[in-house]
């Protein structure tokens, strides 16, 4: 049955609607809570479909279930639902208290999770549209902020334009391929030994049109600005699920309908996972904001990842998996943080900001602590352990060179998150931070909890990640 | 791959849509003065991709082409809309859409 595949779907999207609908015949009271706690019940509920959701493909093989999309979905979910939680509550001072925001949130959880079972160019392409879309919003929300204006209108012109390029490249591989069917690609490919050149430059603008959402040099020009104009929730998010749903795309798409000619595109992977490792390090030394350098730490983040797709093989793929899902809980961790950063009512975001926090607010600062010794990748925390697999993948696959690259980029890394530990603990205090909304607490404590304890929970993921890796290359 | 085209053949037609991308890449990038150009270049990058399906559906004799193009037509419009809802909040704040202005964050 087609509908029982995209049940999950249907049920978001239908859940999406009757939230809208909730919100704008709710006169009194405080749609904008009762709306995001809503749609936190929605994640929830979609997440627990997700989980029993049976394997097979329908309607006409656009569209795929199985365990790889189940994967990507439930991380997606997760970024949705955490955004969301971080968003409760200082809504009104982000000026988002407007019960379309986390509405907003759900349509491009559900354009990740269509993405993520993407099975045709066709759903390739509305599955990433509907979740940028809801970005573009998203980020020109508070509609009085200057800054939010300006990153929006710069995520909207250059995301545009990076969606334009994959529809040409799709259009190219429809065209030279003559379907766009992934399963019919990949036999087309594999019947012949000659690549058409047209299938070429169609891979490789789609390739550019994905690294674009995945902010991997030399495609993250919009990152900084955008991380640091848009409100924080938003960028928590940004940082979260579109990325993953990118990657699950990326994935998807090279080890199935082009692993044949994985020889043509792998050194490019290979080269764009060794200058965004570099350049998320290098370029991250000068900043003063801390959005800001969340943002260069994520263009290096996306490096390390695509180290395991570049390996080319299931045990890379795993390695990704696995990075993806600890970057995901140690950034929205980081990013609770950061939104808790506020004093007298108005947020702060330098780096300076944070000084002598161990001293007024150990709690926090410990989670921070946390959060920073994961990035740069400490043992026994979550960053560690999805490192490893990237590098153990790329030696594996005798990349010998990509995987010095990241050691050497990941020294460089631990530089600038070990001062922000610095700054924390051994700084002249500051004015102490406002008191935070439980919400925030949480998020910082539970993601703080699943960073340093990922061990415990290591050998069920990385299980859950063969599989995914292994449904890849069926 | 002659198929449906004619005697014209797809060569023209991917000239045609090669040009469109080429102008819509250059609108964005070497346009200085205004942010309608850019979502006009925007779309016609959408545009050059649809003739290219267009056209590979014509030649091919696969009708799922076609039915790519409706879908980018309609979030084509869909884009447009949300960008220039986006243009219009960043107008009211700063009081223009000159595209030097917009450098309120770099480094």
């Amino acid at each position: 049955m087609n509908w029982t595949l995209a049940l999950p779907e249907i049920v978001l999207a239908l859940c999406g609607l009757a939230i809208l609908v909730f919100g704008v015949v709710q006169k009194k009271g405080q749609p904008f809570l009762s709306c995001s706690m809503l749609t936190i019940g929605a994640f929830v509920l979609t997440a627990f479909l997700v989980v029993v959701s049976p394997d097979g493909t329908g309607y006409n093989h656009i569209f795929v279930n199985d365990s790889f999309a189940r994967f990507m979905k439930l991380l997606s979910l997760a970024g949705g639902a955490l955004a969301t939680m971080l968003t409760v509550g200082y809504a009104r001072e982000l000026k988002v208290e407007r019960f379309e925001f986390p509405v907003l949130l759900l349509f491009s959880t559900l354009g990740t999770m269509m993405m993520a079972s993407s099975g045709n160019l066709m759903t390739l392409f509305i599955g990433l549209e509907l979740s940028s879309l809801a970005i573009y919003i998203l980020c020109a929300f508070a509609r009085d902020d200057v800054r939010g204006a300006e990153a929006g209108l710069k995520y909207f012109v250059l995301g545009s334009l990076a969606s334009g390029l994959l529809l040409y490249g799709s259009a190219l591989v429809y065209g030279f391929a003559g379907t766009m069917e992934y399963g019919a690609i990949q036999t087309a490919l594999s019947a012949t030994s000659a690549v058409p050149m047209g299938l070429m430059i169609g891979i490789v603008f789609m390739l550019a049109g994905l690294t674009f959402k995945l902010s991997a040099v030399p495609f993250h020009m919009w990152t900084p600005d955008v991380y640091q104009g848009a409100p924080t929730p938003v960028t928590a998010f940004m940082a979260g699920a579109p990325k993953i749903a990118a990657f699950a795309l990326l994935l998807r798409v090279m080890a199935g309908p082009f692993g044949h000619v994985a020889p043509q595109w792998q050194i490019l992977i290979e080269a764009i996972s060794i200058v965004s490792m570099l350049f998320g390090s290098l370029a991250a030394i000068p900043q003063t904001d801390i959005k800001r350098l969340m943002a260069y730490s994520s263009i290096g983040h996306m490096g390390y990842a695509l180290m395991g797709l570049s390996a080319g093989t299931e045990e890379g793929m795993r390695g990704t998996l696995v990075y993806l899902t600890t970057y995901l809980l140690m950034n929205v961790g980081a990013f609770a943080v950061i939104i808790a950063m506020r004093r007298k009512g108005r947020a702060v975001t330098g780096i300076a900001d944070l000084a002598g926090l161990g001293r007024t607010d150990p709690g926090l600062a410990t989670a921070m602590a946390i959060f920073m010794f994961s990035m740069a990748g400490a043992p026994p925390l979550a960053g560690f352990f999805g490192k490893l697999m990237v590098f153990y993948a790329a030696i594996n696959a005798h990349l010998f060179g990509l995987a010095a690259v990241g050691v050497v980029s990941s020294v460089i890394g631990a530089y600038y998150y070990v001062r922000i530990i610095k700054v924390m603990f051994f700084d002249e205090a500051a004015a102490p931070l406002d008191r935070r909304p439980l919400s925030l607490s949480f998020v910082s404590v539970g993601m703080g909890i699943a960073t340093a304890g990922f061990l415990i929970v290591l050998g069920p993921v990385s299980t859950a990640a063969q599989a995914a890796a292994q449904a890849l290359f069926r | 791959m002659t198929g449906g085209l004619g005697s014209i053949g797809i060569g023209p037609y991917l000239t045609v849509s090669a040009i469109l991308l080429v102008l819509g890449v250059f609108g964005i990038f070497l346009n200085r003065k205004n942010v309608i150009i850019i979502l006009m270049s925007i779309e016609l990058i959408l545009l050059s991709a649809n003739l290219n399906f267009v056209a590979f559906s014509s030649a091919l004799g696969d009708l799922s082409g076609q039915v790519f193009t409706l879908f980018v037509l309609t979030i084509a419009a869909a884009e447009s809309a949300i960008g220039l809802a986006i243009v219009t909040v960043y107008f009211r704040n700063r009081g223009s859409i000159e595209v030097e202005d917009i450098t309120m964050m770099k480094g």
